[in-house]
């Protein structure tokens, strides 16, 4: 049974659907921002892999922004807000599990690796 | 197993048969052997009178392939039944071991057997009984509390019940075609890594979750969608049924949760399948990652077992103090808190890792605060009985029972919440106690105040109350007497899933512990012969009403059990209680002006794709991978063709609705 048996469903509002343009919009940010970190990794651009991860990384992240208004359409008054709302529960829960994660293996590993050849080392 | 040098474990044997060979079959394990003779002889029983009566093709059209809400949310009930069964056949095994294995004493079982049982037991009451019990209750009743004439993806429903069944499958075939886990039941490498756990069992393990994991995660996809896109009109947030609003939350818990579950334990398949060392010792592994993510998934499981069965106690509380419940609001914004405080505790299960001060005050302090809401929701209850008429019935008596033993549980868990309390008694028997005594006394106790409260509803008859209150008190003081000892011998040191002990002073306390375990089995029994009993006398316990109880919302609106359709027109909703504000307002039933109502077909493809899950998981665990490979081909290829299928809704014509509800309007006029 699909929701529009239901009379009170209306968020299928008429701008939900993308047009032509914007389709093709989002198509062109999708490829250039997938060409741009080919040719990071390619041309080895920076000198320092680890700059190159996070630039990637950067554009991983407006791509998806990308991604989310051009092809699924959302934005704040999709589904009556529960588009955003979701959106900004996964985002909370994604930056708790992230610095969480890290802020946690941190620690451990500074707690429990004591530096061990440093200190052997030292050992007469 | 190891694989064994044998001249038929090599060549074409190994091609077809992957690591599956003669002594991969516990043969040399009597008690296993036992189990499985009893099991075949028990399931050719059950599929001789099925094939005598006849029974295959109503099955297969009415239940197998249903995608109706109801039935699919008493197959839930079933798995979860039989599932639970074997599980607590693993508690009392251990129970007994464990007082038995004194001065010397080997006890009855071996290590690598009982290693298993432990495991076994954690996976199966945690995935295979408390998950589907909730889901199959979420399932019938939160369609019906909104109004709706089905959840929004029928056919995703039936699928997601399949896929858990063949997660269940899987786990079960582990007992007698190789071995299960010797892990326990989150399998943290490095132990479950391919090094320390060559055998089979950790892969049971991981596919019996990952296929099961597919039907969690896609039930609670399909009830946010329901009752955020179907509720009756008029019904707004705050209107909502508060079990509804606990469903709500704990299913965007799984939606959230169950991704990491998903994602860790594909990590730790790539670590046994192809060598990736995510989380080895050596190679830059690192195994304390696993726990890290396998927590963030675990806390918030806890929360969504939980949760829906505090929608129970609301619901079964005020219908049965026969007031509205109070505080309906902070019930509301109490569960949001503790749905999303459940992503900031995590750290609380391995505070003796080593994360030092800071971290593990920040956790201990927001574990902590999670129990202000949930005491808040406490008071809630107490203050909904205070100055209420109150009803004694089963489901009130599983309440109360609930609200002082989880109030126990709940306060020796925030005396774990404290990390230096914690690093003496952490893997302790304590903790054992401690979880038991909430998952116990919170989801098993709501469970059964749920199927006792909405039984009538499902089947049209009451449970029978002279067996049900013998099963209440056998189950109510055998688990204090079971778990009581537990606390002791935790603050005494003991840790857990020890096999022998030495210390002769201790037996009496597991002695104690395993007669609570009979108490509790001598509960399970009364409850199958309450409702064995109450099929028997079903006719004396009917309920022509549909509202036996004087409820509350708008599930007793419709009749026992409610029709395919649920509603014959979909209620107007004015006020939070809708059922009771309806009844108030002098609501008279429609007796004319039906419409042919439009509904969504059967299909087996549900149980065709999970049966072929179970085929793919096989090959997987195995090692052949011609099976999984075919299989898993066949899986999209039925996928795929499923999407061809464009027979997929009918109508009930109206003269059927109104034979239907005239039958309800008969029964409903012998009532006087």
């Amino acid at each position: 049974m699909s929701a529009h048996d239901h009379g009170h469903d209306h968020d299928h509002g008429s701008g939900s659907h993308g047009t032509m343009g914007s389709y093709m919009i989002g198509f062109g940010l999708s490829v250039l921002l997938t060409a741009i970190p080919f040719w990071l990794v390619m041309n080895q651009t920076f000198a320092n892999p680890q700059v190159t991860a996070f630039v990637i990384m950067g554009f991983a992240m407006v791509q998806i922004i990308v991604h989310m208004i051009y092809f699924l359409h959302m934005n704040t008054r999709s589904e009556g807000g529960w588009s955003m709302m979701a959106l900004l529960f996964t985002l909370v829960l994604v930056v708790i599990t992230l610095s969480g994660s890290m802020w946690v293996m941190y620690h451990l590993n500074n707690n429990m690796m004591p530096h061990m050849e440093h200190d052997m080392s030292q050992m007469p | 197993m190891s694989p064994h040098p044998a001249s038929e474990n090599s060549g074409i044997w190994k091609l077809i048969f992957g690591r599956l060979d003669w002594s991969s079959l516990p043969l040399h394990e009597p008690i296993v052997v036992g189990t499985f003779v009893m099991v075949a002889l028990g399931g050719a029983v059950v599929l001789g009178l099925i094939t005598k009566y006849r029974l295959w093709g109503m099955l297969w059209r009415d239940w197998f392939t249903t995608v109706d809400h109801k039935r699919i949310g008493i197959m839930y009930m079933v798995l979860g039944l039989i599932m639970f069964l074997r599980g607590f056949a693993d508690a009392i095994m251990m129970r007994l071991q464990q007082a038995m294995a004194f001065n010397g004493s080997e006890g009855y079982l071996n290590s690598h057997h009982y290693d298993q049982i432990f495991t076994a037991h954690g996976v199966i009451m945690i995935f295979f009984v408390a998950m589907p019990m909730i889901t199959g209750i979420m399932n019938y009743i939160v369609p019906l509390q909104i109004g709706a004439r089905d959840v929004s993806f029928p056919f995703l429903n039936n699928f997601s019940f399949w896929m858990t069944t063949a997660g269940a499958i899987i786990v079960m075939m582990s007992l007698f075609v190789g071995e299960f886990a010797r892990t326990g039941w989150l399998a943290y490498p490095p132990l479950s890594g391919i090094a320390y756990s060559p055998g089979v069992g950790v892969d049971y393990y991981i596919w019996g979750l990952q296929i099961a994991g597919i039907g969690t995660l896609l039930s609670g996809v399909n009830l946010i969608a329901t009752i955020v896109k179907m509720r009756a009109p008029g019904m707004t947030m705050m209107k909502l049924p508060i079990f509804t609003w606990t469903s709500l939350c704990a299913n965007i818990l799984i939606v959230a949760a169950f991704p990491v579950l998903t994602a860790v334990l594909a990590l730790l398949s790539l670590d046994r399948y192809v060598g990736t060392a995510f989380f080895t010792n050596d190679m830059g592994g690192n195994p304390m990652m696993y726990v890290n993510l396998i927590w963030i998934w675990g806390h918030p499981e806890v929360y969504i077992l939980i949760l829906p069965l505090f929608g129970v106690f609301s619901e079964v509380t005020s219908t049965f103090s026969s007031k509205r419940l109070f505080g309906y609001s902070s019930m509301v914004y109490a569960t949001i808190v503790i749905a999303l405080l459940s992503y900031l505790v995590w750290l609380h299960h391995f505070f003796t890792m080593g994360s030092g001060a800071s971290v593990n005050s920040f956790f201990g302090i927001t574990t902590m605060v999670i129990s202000i809401p949930t005491g808040a929701k406490l008071f809630n209850w107490l203050f909904t009985m205070y100055r209420g008429r109150i009803r004694y019935e089963l489901p009130m008596m599983w309440t109360v029972a609930f609200m002082l033993t989880f109030t126990v549980g709940g306060m020796t868990g925030v005396l774990l919440a404290v990390p230096p309390a914690d690093f003496v008694l952490h893997n302790s028997l304590f903790l054992i106690a401690h979880f038991h005594n909430v998952i116990i006394g919170g989801v098993l106790f709501g469970l059964f105040a749920a199927i006792n409260y909405w039984w009538p509803k499902a089947f049209g008859f009451r449970l029978e109350t002279t067996w049900g209150k013998r099963s209440f008190w056998l189950w109510v003081v055998g688990f204090w007497v079971a778990f009581m000892p537990l606390y002791v011998l935790g603050l005494m040191g003991v840790t857990r899933r020890m096999r022998v002990f030495d210390d002769p002073s201790l037996q009496i306390w597991f002695q104690i512990a395993a007669l609570g375990a009979v108490m509790i089995a001598g509960g399970i029994a009364c409850m199958l012969i309450q409702f064995a009993v109450s099929i028997k006398n079903r006719d004396q316990l009917r309920d022509t009403t549909g509202d036996p109880w004087d409820g509350r919302t708008l599930e007793w609106a419709t009749s026992s059990p409610p029709p395919d359709y649920n509603f014959a027109f979909t209620p107007v909703i004015h006020d939070g209680d809708a059922w009771a504000d309806m009844k108030k307002r002098g609501y008279e039933r429609p007796l004319t002006g039906y419409a042919p109502i439009h509904m969504p077909s059967n299909t087996g493809t549900g149980i065709i794709i999970a049966g072929l899950s179970v085929a793919f998981s096989v090959g997987m665990i195995w090692y052949m991978w011609w099976l999984a490979g075919l299989s898993f081909v066949a899986i999209l290829a039925v996928a795929i063709g499923h999407t061809f299928n464009y027979k997929r809704d009918f109508t009930i014509p109206k003269d059927v609705v109104e034979r239907t509800e005239g039958e309800r309007s008969a029964l409903l006029a012998t009532q006087g």
